[in-house]
């Protein structure tokens, strides 16, 4: 539960960003460059005078934005594929699992930080990266619970009055497997969210001034030695969000599916 | 036995096949890869000769059939940097790699696993629920981020550490803990719910029945059952740190493969990138193979499964 706590207050704070974020997340005030954090101030400022809390309110949006759409997009890809490739079997199935497995072979970062050399920086291109580095996963979940479904009475039977192969799929084994899906995906979330702020941290993702907590990270590790804080909210944001929406994923799973509660 | 140790090792070298062709598609997904070999403002009488000279004018699939053919002479083409062959300067990187990568997965075994066997014993007290708060933290915080707070306290405040490059074993410290923190609280869950599992089975219960006190049956009974997975993830953990840690290695300024691959990327060095990433995925194969083949060792239906 606190898990869905923490996520609900990240989601507010991001959807609600122009109303609680005390200053305006772009705006530079040279007078008032990398102060320590004050009460006005509750983050301290960065090298721009910038002020850091509302930056990492600011942040949230980036972050979440990413994390969610490509999520969807990569489950969706990965889905269809582990569906199609479990219910035919055959060359499509070799196929689809080998080129799977290859690519996971790849450490994510690297896999989505070389798209992103190849492809260039931006937001639209880090989604890109992410969710060609991200649908194998699903294949492997979905094609596995295909496989097990496949010989059960309730498919057979509605193979057998004649029900075609996409209707099977999609009436009849996406909901008996929608569980296993929901959970790894609210897990890939903050993976997700994590590995954008790691593209971002090293140079190949969001770029300034957009407020984006990996973006963020990067800049104070030049004035961490001066300015801790600039260094330390935005990542311990970060962290807070992935570790809210890896506990929404453990509830899920004991909630949804009590066999799976170790 | 020999037949599946055969099969396994011909998927692996299917797979590393198909991982070249991964890499080689890699760098042509925008369709003109030249532009990538060069600077951004290359004119454009030098982008067609370039284009010759590194045969990008020719057909795709003749371009694949000579990358493959000098792939398995070991020839990946010359560094545009350096102006050397690319194999070699990423090879050289890899004794750091290792060595940062051993002393990462060794903390990980002699920490993760206790504290995974410890919660599991104890499900349910005061002991499990601290073990599942710290990794539940493990696997949230950014490794970027742990690793400059751990410069920040233990090298700027404290000055006890350095806070980057390469020496003796105080260099050893920050960057095996920054690699080590979410390792090593995936493993710890893992191998709480799998003793947790075995603890569960009716072997168990019948050992408890037989009177063997609860470190026999865990040590004899639950633990050699609950390896599979344990040693599973243990070894796809082995297989991504061997390859080199790009983020580590970068905030630490560490002189392995992931910092080569990463200051490759950033200079555009493409043929550098192409053999650092292959190379990566290799050691991941090759390191799973073994792992599959542990099982054998470990679980003897998959002998003669």
């Amino acid at each position: 539960m606190l898990g869905v706590v923490i996520v609900s207050t990240v989601v507010l704070g991001a959807a609600l960003a122009p109303a609680v974020a005390p200053y305006n997340p772009t705006t530079a005030h040279f007078a008032a460059v990398l102060r320590s954090p004050t009460a006005a101030h509750p983050f301290g400022t960065d090298q721009l005078g910038r002020d850091v809390l509302s930056r990492v309110i600011f942040g949230a949006r980036i972050s979440l934005l990413v994390g969610v759409v490509t999520v969807l997009i990569a489950g969706v890809i990965g889905c269809a594929l582990g569906l199609l490739s479990g219910y035919y079997g055959g060359w499509l199935d070799a196929a689809v699992t080998r080129f799977a497995d290859v690519q996971l072979s790849f450490p994510f970062i690297l896999l989505a930080l070389t798209i992103n050399a190849v492809i260039g920086a931006g937001l639209r291109n880090i989604m890109l990266s992410l969710v060609v580095a991200g649908w194998p996963l699903y294949v492997r979940v979905v094609r596995a619970e295909m496989l097990a479904l496949r010989h059960r009475d309730y498919i057979q039977a509605a193979v057998a009055t004649g029900a075609r192969s996409g209707r099977v799929m999609w009436r009849h084994v996406l909901p008996n497997i929608a569980t296993p899906i929901i959970v790894i995906s609210t897990l890939q979330v903050s993976q997700f969210i994590i590995a954008e702020a790691t593209i971002s941290f090293l140079g190949f993702g969001i770029q300034p001034p957009t407020p984006a907590w990996g973006d963020m990270v990067s800049d104070g590790r030049n004035y961490i030695f001066v300015a801790w804080w600039l260094t330390a909210f935005p990542g311990a944001a970060l962290a807070l969000t992935a570790l809210g929406v890896n506990l929404t994923g453990d509830w899920l799973r004991d909630v949804l599916d009590p066999r799976l509660r170790a | 036995m020999v037949g599946y140790l055969l099969a396994r090792a011909g998927q692996t070298l299917a797979a590393i096949f198909l991982a070249l062709t991964v890499v080689f598609f890699l760098v042509r997904i925008t369709g003109d890869p030249v532009i990538l070999f060069l600077p951004p403002d290359a004119r454009p009488n030098d982008v067609a000769s370039v284009r010759h000279l590194l045969g990008f004018d020719r057909p795709v699939w003749e371009q694949y059939l000579s990358f493959l053919g000098g792939a398995v002479r070991g020839d990946f083409g010359r560094s545009l940097r350096y102006r050397v062959p690319a194999l070699p300067l990423v090879l050289h990187r890899f004794p750091a790699t290792f060595q940062l990568a051993a002393t990462s997965l060794a903390i990980v075994a002699c920490v993760a696993v206790p504290i995974g066997i410890v919660s599991a014993a104890r499900r349910g007290t005061l002991v499990d629920t601290i073990g599942i708060a710290v990794t539940s933290l493990g696997q949230a915080i950014p490794g970027f981020w742990l690793g400059l707070m751990l410069v920040w306290v233990f090298g700027v405040k404290l000055r006890w550490l350095p806070v980057a490059g390469y020496g003796d074993w105080t260099h050893f410290v920050l960057p095996s803990l920054t690699l080590t923190a979410f390792y090593a609280a995936q493993v710890a869950r893992v191998t709480r719910s799998s003793v947790v599992d075995a603890l569960c089975q009716d072997y168990v219960r019948t050992a408890r029945a037989k009177g063997i006190d609860e470190r026999g049956v865990l040590a004899r009974h639950a633990l050699r059952n609950a390896a599979i997975p344990i040693v599973t993830v243990f070894g796809l953990n082995a297989g991504h740190l061997l390859g080199g840690a790009v983020v580590t290695e970068t905030i630490f300024a560490w002189p392995g493969v992931g910092q080569y691959i990463f200051n490759a990327l950033r200079l555009r060095d493409f043929p550098v990138v192409m053999v650092g990433v292959f190379l990566t995925s290799v050691i991941y194969l090759l390191v799973n193979l073994l792992v599959d083949l542990s099982y054998a060792w470990l679980n003897p239906q998959v002998r003669y499964g």
